[in-house]
């Protein structure tokens, strides 16, 4: 198998006193999908957020792409990575966030553009092109002059897909996208994570509730329980076949 | 209705110091208000610590007196010269606002929802980049209302610096009334008059700025 692209290397974090992941280890293959399912609280969240640089771990590594991400060599040390190093090494990540986030002053096609030209320095001309057929690509190439207040959660939810995808990351975090959509819009971003997963070679990491669609696309399921990674393995494997008795209690509270 | 055109052509010659001291002293203010906001959100506790005592200083007091500091006190404990009273009517107004409008700026800089930094950070922007591509135009929108109030408020301002001897709209009002006991009530009708004409055009400005920053903001 290939060599990993992001490690997890038993990494732990902690909000004040109160442990949240005790012990990561992680290995995500390039263009692997894997899926993070876990009960509430869990930390399923904090994971990948680590991996965004948007929380520092407390301790332990975290390696991408043969890189570490949270520490820096220095005059032959290793010390705590400043914002350039941090820069350099996330550029291969890219986040779709719960709740969007997308930039309210600006049109969904400028939400698409900004980072390319202004954090890439790529030719403005190219990345327009690219945004547009990333937003026809989710569905929404007449809408490009909108703004998102205009959109429903969906629609948001599919720019803030396309956003990301225009970076060209090498993978790609998913938090909860559809748990803030009316159960109706749920479905139209599911099929462009589905179609993301099938067509693209990056590697993704969902976090998500939303079992079956987990098991359909996922490589890999992790069940986070109590800070740690209490099973892993193919989706089948880990929802079907797992005897954790707290897998199988959290599972059973999707089955009607 | 000849008194009232009277008074008015009267008036109208403080109209030029009421004006320009209104526009000077405005974007002086503006200046001090993004200056001191963006201090106090600086790393530099020093930088934080000294803006905060500025803020507290204009803030805590009156303007009159500020004024009157700046005009008699100043001048006559240090021997400093600040300049025409024109000048000091400016810095008196702009510094007392700009303490003000500081605290606007801060506030809104801080009020930008913090999925907008988090979504700017999975973009790889820097903290620079963040704050003049996502941050700052975000919250000037929430500040353009808040802008618009303090103006008009600045607008009322400008009427002390008759006290300091310059020719502005209330001055001739004043002036008239001297010659003029029994017109009292008229001149300071028309004196009301000209102040809210001249606030018009802000409260509508301001009104327009509502309507913008309720667009364009995350919440
Ligand atoms: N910034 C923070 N400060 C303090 N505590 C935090 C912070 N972020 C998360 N936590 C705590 O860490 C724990 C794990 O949070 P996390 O968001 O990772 O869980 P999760 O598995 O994503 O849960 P959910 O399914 O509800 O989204 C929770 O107990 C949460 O309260
Ligand atoms: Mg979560």
């Amino acid at each position: 198998m290939s060599e990993p692209i992001v490690q997890y290397k038993d990494v732990h974090k902690s909000f004040g006193d109160v442990k949240v992941l005790k012990g990561i280890d992680l290995d995500i293959h390039p263009a692997e999908k894997v899926a993070v399912i876990g009960p509430s609280g869990s930390g399923k969240t904090t994971i990948i957020r680590m991996l965004m640089t948007l929380e520092e771990p407390t301790s332990g590594d975290i390696i991408v792409d043969g890189t570490n991400l949270w520490k820096m060599e220095k005059n032959g040390a290793m010390v705590d990575a400043n914002e350039k190093h941090l820069r350099q090494v996330r550029g291969d990540i890219g986040m779709v966030f719960q709740h969007f986030n997308l930039f309210p002053h600006m049109t969904i096609l400028e939400n698409c553009m900004t980072a390319p030209i202004n954090v890439k320095g790529e030719d403005k001309k190219e990345v327009e092109q690219r945004s547009m057929e990333m937003l026809e690509r989710v569905g929404l190439g007449d809408k490009f002059d909108n703004y998102p207040s205009q959109l429903s959660g969906g629609q948001k939810q599919r720019v803030a897909m396309a956003r990301a995808l225009v970076m060209r990351p090498k993978v790609m975090l998913f938090d909860e996208v559809t748990s803030a959509l009316d159960p109706e819009l749920v479905g139209e971003v599911l099929e462009v994570i589905r179609d993301i997963a099938k067509n693209d070679d990056m590697a993704m990491v969902l976090v998500t509730h939303e079992m079956d669609f987990a098991l359909d696309i996922a490589d890999k399921v992790l069940f986070l329980d109590e800070g740690v990674i209490a099973e892993q393995g193919s989706a089948a494997d880990v929802i079907e076949h797992s005897e954790n008795p707290r897998l199988r209690e959290f599972l059973s509270r999707f089955r009607n | 209705m000849d008194d009232i055109i009277n008074i008015s052509s009267q008036l109208g010659r403080g109209l030029g110091i009421t004006i320009t001291i209104l526009i000077a002293s405005a974007l002086f203010a503006y200046l001090m208000g993004f200056i001191a906001g963006l201090s106090r959100l600086s790393k530099n506790v020093f930088l934080r610590k000294f803006t905060g005592l500025y803020i507290e200083i204009f803030r805590g007091t009156s303007l009159i007196v500020q004024l009157f500091w700046l005009y008699y006190a100043i001048p006559m404990l240090f021997g400093i010269d600040l300049g025409s009273n024109w000048v000091i009517g400016v810095i008196a107004i702009g510094l007392n606002y700009g303490a003000y409008l500081s605290e606007v700026v801060r506030g809104s800089i801080i009020s930008v929802a913090p999925g907008q930094y988090e979504a700017a950070t999975a973009l790889n922007m820097s903290s620079t980049q963040r704050m003049r591509l996502i941050i700052f135009p975000q919250a000037v929108r929430m500040m353009l209302p808040e802008f618009g109030n303090y103006t008009i408020q600045m607008l009322k301002g400008t009427a002390l610096v008759s006290l300091i001897g310059l020719n502005d709209i209330l001055y001739y009002g004043d002036i008239l009334r001297s010659s003029n006991l029994s017109q009292a009530p008229l001149i300071y009708i028309v004196v009301l008059g000209f102040y809210f004409l001249l606030a018009l055009p802000l409260i509508f400005a301001t009104r327009k700025a509502e309507e913008i920053s309720k667009k364009g903001v995350a919440s």
